[in-house]
């Protein structure tokens, strides 16, 4: 860092805005996972306190996991996700790469046609949705919401990768079909690495919408073999008596696989980043 | 082994026609080059001869046979890009090789031509790095020798020069020329720049808009272009084009060359104020504004002292004076 364009005001400034920001953004996460560590009483009495030795309590995490099968649920919204965002990151890389390298009538046109999706929320055909999902029987699975979530995340990813893809370098894939290079060749070994960072970035746009999700859950796959980590979490609100400490220790659970999604395909943004600055 | 041939080629993008009706034989090692001005289609010509982008209408023949459905992998040509278009992920020795290995070329034969291009090319000290450890000069040079390893009927080589710095240009253009001279191979090389046209070709064809204006060696072209645009684009500094009527001349425009024009402080056709002075040491160039012809580029060999607004007289050569039809067809 050169001392000629910044100075120690300028940079504390800085500092004091970003960590405000900082804190403002995490404040409910801290919030959260500090009261699930508590009674009921410390929840109540004093929310906005860390947990004493006086309050301090794992009866939420004990009830969790003892109750419903936790372990179950996660693994379904697991599965729900990481399925989702390849077919999203496949498909729309793939539907990317046809609109923007080849030329073929009503182009255009589709390429509009799916960025409409972009702006119609999906839950609108709710009702389609599920008649559709029970003529083909396939209400109460995790296949439902698999393919509800890669439709609902192609629009996006397709309209940003589309604008990656248009600049790769023709001249790289030319000369790939010299070579000999299949298309699939082209699109696998040539363009998607060179995209890599910009998938990171569709990756976490999708994948977090759909961790979070409960529509989809609770109107296609309700059941007990089905359930995800935000509708398992439901089981604890109760229309008259609450079970904070389960909700919240739930919740404080179920940070834990984005964050680690997250750092993944952060790590790949930062390298796109920089790798793109330095060279 | 090698020959090309283009019958009335077509070219549109949407309403866009790009070539405009392109006929052109290229006999077996020849190297023609394509010089015209951005956009006037020579990739997009190049681009149909590799079958990287159907002809809307028209042929392709290489050796005779018609290649117009023949995916470009199969035409038996390799092609030089002239933003080096490198594979990222493999390294020199690899990119050399994917092709080869693609069209399933046993793995001893691979590696005797490699060996061969890399030699030719002085690359061996880099064939196990990745292009990002390359200088531009050397990336182009791996580019250079992917086509030389292919063994191909026809070079393709699009700009591959524009992307290098001077120096570096004027030593890959020699390296060109002499891996010419010992493959004896067909090429076919795209430019923007006259100078390399000039240098490398056996054959310049002249693109304008999407037409050919004039095929012929460099010296056919300087000596005799067919027309206006020809005049005006081969040769540097370019010709001077002076209106024939403040001339008195009967032809629409009068045509002369910067170095068939000779100056005088005494006499001469055409008085003149000197502008501007550029000295390069081998020549100096003199831009005068003339009464009768307006401003003229004048070429002398050597230095000649001339300051800005002193009075010259310059006379034209006058078995070197193109003149110019209204159509712009050189007038015989
Ligand atoms: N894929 C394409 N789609 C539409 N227009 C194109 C395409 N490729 C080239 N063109 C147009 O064709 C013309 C000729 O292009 P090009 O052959 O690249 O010119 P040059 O190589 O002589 O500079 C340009 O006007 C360009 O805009
Ligand atoms: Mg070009």
């Amino acid at each position: 860092m050169s001392t000629a364009t910044r100075s120690l005001p300028r940079a504390l400034g800085a500092h004091a805005i970003l960590l405000t920001y900082t804190a403002i953004a995490l404040f409910p996460v801290i919030l959260v996972v500090m009261n699930s560590f508590k009674s009921r009483a410390g929840i109540f009495g004093a929310p906005l306190t860390p947990p004493t030795p006086k309050t301090f309590d794992l009866i939420g995490y004990t009830t969790v996991f003892g109750q419903g099968d936790f372990f179950h649920y996660f693994q379904n919204s697991l599965v729900v996700t990481v399925a989702s965002l390849f077919f999203v990151l496949l498909f729309g890389a793939m539907a990317a790469f046809a609109l923007s390298e080849y030329r073929f009538r009503g182009n255009t046109m589709m390429g509009l046609y799916l960025a409409l999706g972009i702006m119609i929320p999906i839950r609108l055909g709710t009702v389609a949705i599920l008649q559709l999902m029970v003529a083909t029987g396939l209400v109460n699975t995790l296949t439902a919401l698999i393919l509800v979530y890669t439709a609902q995340g192609l629009p996006l990813a397709i309209f940003i990768l589309s604008e990656f893809m248009k600049q790769v370098s023709d001249d790289l894939k030319n000369a790939g079909r010299i070579d000999g290079l299949s298309e699939y060749t082209i699109f696998f070994r040539l363009v998607l690495p060179l995209v890599r960072p910009s998938m990171a970035t569709v990756a976490v746009f999708t994948m977090i919408p759909i961790w979070n999700d409960l529509w989809f859950p609770l109107i296609l796959a309700p059941s007990e073999q089905t359930k995800t980590v935000t509708l398992g979490a439901q089981l604890f609100l109760g229309q008259f008596v609450t079970n904070w400490n389960a909700i919240l220790a739930a919740l404080s659970l179920a940070i834990l696989p984005v964050l680690i999604l997250y750092v993944i395909f952060s790590r790949q943004l930062i390298r796109g980043i920089t790798s793109g600055a330095v060279k | 082994m090698g020959s090309l041939k283009i019958e009335n080629v077509k070219k549109a993008f949407g309403p866009v026609e790009v070539l405009k009706g392109i006929d052109l034989q290229v006999s077996d090692g020849e190297f023609v080059v394509f010089v015209g001005p951005s956009g006037c289609g020579k990739s997009t010509l190049l681009r149909v001869i590799a079958g990287l982008e159907d002809s809307t209408s028209g042929r392709v023949l290489i050796d005779g046979a018609d290649v117009s459905v023949t995916p470009p992998a199969k035409r038996g040509i390799a092609m030089v890009f002239q933003t080096y278009a490198l594979y990222p992920h493999l390294t020199v020795k690899n990119n050399m090789a994917l092709g080869l290995k693609q069209a399933g070329t046993p793995a001893a034969e691979i590696e005797r031509r490699i060996k061969i291009a890399s030699a030719m090319l002085s690359l061996e000290p880099y064939l196990e790095r990745r292009p990002a450890e390359l200088s531009g000069g050397q990336r182009q040079r791996v580019a250079i020798g992917r086509a030389v390893v292919r063994e191909p009927k026809l070079f393709l080589f699009d700009e591959p020069l524009s992307n290098l710095d001077a120096a570096l240009r004027v030593n890959t253009r020699l390296e060109i020329a002499q891996l010419h001279r010992r493959l004896k191979a067909t090429m076919i090389y795209v430019t923007h720049d006259q100078v390399e046209a000039m240098t490398l070709a056996d054959k310049i064809v002249v693109l304008n808009a999407g037409r050919i204006e004039q095929i012929g060696s460099p010296m056919e072209l300087y000596n005799s272009p067919a027309n206006e645009f020809v005049a005006g684009f081969i040769g540097s500094p370019k010709m001077n084009f002076i209106d024939g009527a403040r001339l008195g001349e009967t032809a629409k425009t009068i045509g002369v060359r910067p170095e068939h024009l000779t100056v005088d402080t005494k006499s001469g056709a055409w008085k003149g104020t000197v502008v501007h002075a550029e000295h390069l040491g081998a020549d100096t160039n003199l831009y005068l504004d003339c009464e009768k012809a307006g401003l003229i580029t004048v070429r002398i060999f050597g230095v000649y002292n001339a300051e800005p607004g002193a009075t010259l007289y310059t006379t034209p050569d006058a078995a070197k004076t193109y003149r110019f039809g209204a159509d712009g067809k050189v007038l015989k």
